[in-house]
């Protein structure tokens, strides 16, 4: 058998998992409200006068850096708690299968709540001639964005069986990723008097610097990359703890 | 149908395990005992592939648990201690879901999920939620996802632990309607069970094979009563155990006296 057929039944049974609670419309709900109130109340979207998404994107790594943790929390930390994972793991499928349908799943999700912002492009269309290249990089960027932040998640997941210590790992976790590439950081720290080399180092790091082209619409295979390759580590480091600490 | 070869474990610097190897043929029904902590689940963990064990194997159906982990599993039905199974889910979404894991779809999926709800007469709950059904329908929808695929060897994990007596007997009934084709493992530490289903008995303490055989044989290592909780006590229980144990039955034989 395939075994990406194993990975799409898992996959299944996480998405739908997501809409079995109101937990998931709470979540999108406040997606939506959270993502229209900072662009269109904190950087002043309409006063701007200027047909692009920009002040939109500009927001979205804070508020996954919020919402993110609170979707993944829950993906290994609650199959320990109610012993699940005994059942998952016991059945004919590998860890990696697992870990890959969870992950899916959780970016899906994401990606409903992400698809759901589309009347702020209409707004713009009607509003003036936006550059539809552009929008199109800034919201493949945030997605990838995005997919880097729920690996991230995933394999805060796998650390505990409590939901909320997962949450606060994965937070901490983007936090730093993202700070260490936010300008007035990055500047301040120039200022001390680092090598620009290293802070330019660090920053190429964070999950931050890689949108910044992406929202402005450049796309850069270098910038892709890194996000795949965030994943990739992430996922592969979920698989590791996960395999070392199933009983626990 | 599977043989455990010198199953060891240890957590840290604790051996749970030291060393368990027992062989389990079709048409048996082999009773798993030992008591509270020593080592039935974690044993069990290890021959279904959850666990990784430090030391020793286990093979299913000829498929090496360590070099073929999926076609063992897929030999293999397992029931969890306490029962696990995804709550939000009804207990036919959740019999799906197990039915396309192991492989199945279409009408096929249909047939084996709507099969197993009427071997298990899940029928009255079927599109419950998990989570709002009562601890004995709870524990069938678990057996029902263990034998879904109707597999050559099926673990138990104290499968009658928390049940009423009614649901107890149901359980030991499907049990023995399965036991010819199947090679199965009970864990418990309910001796009357042992009569009521086991073919033969591996009774384990501290991590190690104390006994094994039939409940016949089991019995005769009590010379004066002949009863299976007397052996229980003997080989599982350290002497100063024993000896208090015997003293605390004693005091309460004089006390009924008086």
């Amino acid at each position: 058998m395939c075994p990406c057929k194993q990975v799409k039944t898992i996959f299944r049974r996480e998405f739908k998992s997501y809409f079995d609670s109101p937990v998931a419309y709470v979540f999108l709900v406040a997606f939506l409200v959270l993502v229209g109130f900072l662009t269109f109340g904190m950087t002043r979207f309409y006063e701007n006068r200027q047909a692009n998404l920009m002040p939109f994107f500009f927001w979205h790594p804070w508020v996954y850096l919020l919402l993110v943790p609170a979707v993944t929390m829950g993906t290994w930390a609650e199959e320990r708690r109610n012993g699940t994972i005994e059942l998952l793991l016991t059945l004919p499928v590998t860890l990696t299968q697992c870990l890959l349908g969870k992950f899916l799943a959780a970016w899906a999700f994401i990606g409903v709540a992400l698809a759901l912002t589309f009347p702020v492009v209409l707004t713009t269309y009607w509003l003036g001639n936006p550059d539809g290249g552009a929008i199109l990089c800034g919201y493949v960027g945030s997605y990838l964005m995005a997919g880097a932040a729920v690996a991230i998640g995933v394999f805060a997941s796998a650390l505990s069986r409590s939901q909320m210590i997962s949450f606060v790992v994965s937070l901490a976790f983007c936090f730093f990723l993202m700070i260490i590439g936010f300008d007035p950081v990055v500047n301040a720290v120039a200022a001390w008097g680092v090598p620009a080399g290293i802070v330019d180092a660090v920053s190429q790091c964070s999950l931050l610097t890689h949108f910044d082209s992406m929202r402005r619409g450049v796309l850069d295979l270098y910038d892709i990359g890194y996000y795949i390759g965030v994943m990739v580590f992430m996922l592969a480091a979920a698989q590791v703890v996960t395999e070392n600490r199933k009983a626990a | 149908m599977l043989t455990v070869k010198n199953l060891k474990k240890s957590f840290g610097s604790f051996v749970a395990v030291k060393g368990v190897s027992f062989e389990v043929k079709k048409g048996e029904v082999l009773g798993f005992l030992g008591p509270n902590g020593a080592g039935k689940s974690t044993t069990m963990r290890m021959i279904t592939g959850f666990l990784s064990p430090t030391d020793g194997t286990a093979e299913i159906c000829g498929h090496d648990i360590l070099k073929d982990p999926v076609a063992a599993k897929a030999c293999l039905g397992y029931l969890p201690e306490n029962a696990p199974s995804y709550r939000a889910m009804t207990v036919t979404d959740f019999l799906t879901f197990i039915g396309r894991i192991r492989g199945y779809a279409g009408a096929e999926l249909k047939r084996r999920v709507d099969d197993v709800i009427e071997r298990t007469s899940l029928g009255s709950v079927r599109h419950q939620t998990i989570e709002t059904l009562s601890k004995g329908y709870r524990q069938r929808t678990s057996f029902a996802q263990a034998i879904l695929h109707d597999p050559s060897v099926l673990i138990m994990d104290e499968p009658t632990d928390g049940l009423d007596p009614n649901q107890k007997f149901a359980v030991r009934q499907m049990i023995k309607a399965m036991a010819s084709e199947k090679a199965i493992i009970v864990s418990t530490h309910i001796l009357e069970e042992v009569d009521a289903v086991c073919t033969r008995c591996v009774i384990i303490a501290h991590g190690e094979v104390v006994a094994q055989g039939t409940p016949d044989e089991l019995r005769a290592k009590d010379p004066q009563g002949g009863r299976l909780d007397v052996v229980f006590r003997n080989l599982t229980l350290s002497k100063e155990e024993q000896q208090e144990a015997a003293r605390l039955a004693d005091q309460n034989t004089k006390k009924e006296a008086k």
